[in-house]
Parts: structure tokens; sequence; C-alpha cells
């Protein structure tokens, strides 16, 4: 066997339909079908999910977190951007 | 054969064969090649042990008494057993483990596929609830058939040592011992000679797709069946019965 480290791939899993995939892990798979059936038997096998998205983790691009500062900072102080200031009408009571 | 018996018999045929296969997929469990392959064959073994467990408690129904699915089980010899030789070959490595996984995930799906029919709902019902966990299995073994098969040069060979290892064992999956006979005229089991070509047809397509060869060699083993096993058997057995034996009864 050859000792080339399978690629790791990011696995995203829907619990129930109308709900979003969520990030719930990685795992090494040599392509996409094997990923699909890795996450398959490692992420759900106790009724987790109705849905598998894969990725190769490669073809997912963060931010530079030496950018924090500016990428996120300037939020802080924008509490007007949340929508509190506003009076809603009796039957939106709930949000 | 009363009835009760026949049924009883034939259960503990198709429980056998998922409880020893199980058991010898999960002494893979920690030494898979990865992580994930670790998982996935532990998680077939799961599959099996669970579906041989409602085999056993179907079968400890029929016996009645005192019996459960855990005397069953354990507390039975060797010579009682009824599984094919088959499904007891060492795990030798991966490619013994996927071939053998392979050549009896074929039959099982075909086997189930009939079973659903069966006249007796208890072995029908486990069969439809069974059947999807062993299209999986299925699926699961064939896509190593031909990853490994039409993989490197290394893999190859040792695909075909194995398929060539294994080729005599295939043949006992089809030779219907006198209780599968009798079961079938009763009507509750399926024709194991309808289920041959469907399997080696499966089996054709899968080698052929996975660049590997069917050996020449004629000759197969039988015994299984009537509790005759190979030498493996025993140890099998001593270590999937010792608790029950040295500590009868005992509990989680």
């Amino acid at each position: 066997m050859s000792n080339k480290e399978w690629p790791l791939w990011e696995v995203f899993i829907r619990a129930k339909q109308g709900l979003n995939h969520k990030h719930v892990g990685s795992l090494h798979a040599a392509d996409v079908q094997m990923a699909i059936e890795n996450a398959r038997d490692v992420y759900t096998r106790r009724m987790e999910g109705v849905s598998i998205w894969v990725v190769e983790s490669k073809n997912l691009h963060a931010n530079e977190p030496s950018e924090q500062d500016e990428l996120f900072d300037p939020a802080n102080d924008k509490i007007y951007r949340h929508p509190t200031f506003y009076i809603l009408p009796e039957e939106l009571n709930h949000m | 054969m009363a009835e009760k018996d026949l049924l009883y018999n034939y259960t503990l045929h198709l429980a056998d064969n998922s409880m020893i296969l199980g058991q010898r997929c999960g002494e893979w469990c920690g030494h898979g090649p990865v992580l994930e392959q670790d998982i996935a064959l532990t998680n077939i073994a799961l599959d099996l042990i669970g579906e041989a467990r409602s085999l056993y408690q179907l079968a400890a129904d029929l016996k009645g008494g005192s019996a459960t699915e855990d005397t069953v089980a354990f507390l039975r010899d060797v010579l009682g057993y009824k599984n094919v030789l088959l499904v007891e070959q060492p795990n030798t490595d991966w490619a013994y483990t996927i071939v053998r996984q392979f050549f009896y995930d074929v039959f099982h799906f075909y086997l189930h596929s009939e079973l659903i029919h069966s006249t007796e709902t208890r072995l029908s019902n486990i069969a439809a609830k069974s059947i999807k966990e062993v299209t999986y299995h299925l699926k699961w073994s064939s896509e190593w058939m031909i990853r490994l098969g039409d993989g490197t040069d290394l893999s190859r060979d040792k695909m075909q040592e194995a398929v060539n290892g294994l080729w005599e064992f295939t043949g006992e999956l089809f030779m219907p011992s006198k209780i599968e006979q009798q079961a079938f005229e009763a009507g509750f089991a399926p024709d194991l000679n309808i289920l041959k070509p469907m399997w080696q047809e499966k089996v054709e397509d899968i080698l052929a797709e996975s660049t590997l060869y069917i050996p020449e060699r004629e000759y197969q083993q039988k015994g299984g069946k009537t509790g005759v096993h190979s030498e493996h058997m025993g140890f099998i057995l001593a270590d999937m019965q010792f608790l029950q034996r040295a500590y009868p009864g005992a509990n989680w």
C-alpha cells in the first residue's frame, strides 16, 4: 500500500428536512464517493442525518486570522444595525 | 420433522451465518486500515449481529422453555452451528475480508430479496428489515472489490489471491442441507437453485469490473451447514462464548 495520505474532506449533515446542513467534522477518503460513504458510516450511524454534503478541505477558503480586527471589530458598536428600535405590530410579538 | 422444529433449524441456518460473519468483522474493531473503514466494518458487524439477534429471538421462542437468544447463541457447541464455511474463514488481510464479505453479501442480498416473500411472516419481517442494511453492505464490498481489484498491481494480486483462496467455499451456499430443502418444500424458504444464477451473474459482473477472474479449480468444500466445520470455528466460539461459559448468565 502506498503511504500517500488520502485527502481530507469536510462533512456537512442535514439533521432533518427544513434545517441547514451543518459542519460536523472531517475525514479522510480517496475520492468523493468514498467520502460520502465514510461520512455515512462515521457521522450518521446514530440517526444524525438525512442528507450529506462533503467538500474537499482544500476547496474551503477561510479569512486570515491576522485580519481579525479590521474584519470583525467594526461591527461591535453598530448596535443600530439590529432591528431593535422599531415597534413591532402585535402579531409579531414573538420575534 | 415437525413444522416447528423445521422452522427452528432453518432459522439457525440464517442466524448462524450472520452471527459468525458479524463476529469475524468485529475482530477488525480497532485494527482497521484507516479509522473510517474501521468504523464502516464494525457498523456492518453490528448490522449482522443485530439480524442474528432477531433470528435467535425467534429461534428461542420456537424452542420454548427457558431458551433465550443468548442460550441459543452462546450455549451451542461447534457441531450445533449451521453456518457455511465461508463466513468462518479467517480475516487474513483486508483483501480476504473484502472478498469474503462480497461473496456473502451477494448471497445475503438475493436470499433476503426472496425471503421477504416467505409465507412465514416472522422470517419475512426480519428479511424486510435487514435488506436495507444488506443492500448497503453489498454496495460497500462491491466498491472495495473494484477499487482494489482494478487498483495497483499489488492490490490486484492480493485481491486475486483472496478470490482464489475463498472460491472453494462459495459452492456450499447453494448446496441445500436437508433442512433447507425441507424448508423450501414447506414453502417458507427460498429455492437455492434460483439464487445461484443470480449470485453467479452479479459476482461475474463485479469481478469483471474489478479486473479479477474466477479460478479454474472446480472443487468445492462443504460441511458447515451440517456442523462439520473448519478448524477455525472452535476458536471463534471460544472467543465468542467464553464469557457465558465461564460466568453463566452474566449480564451487562
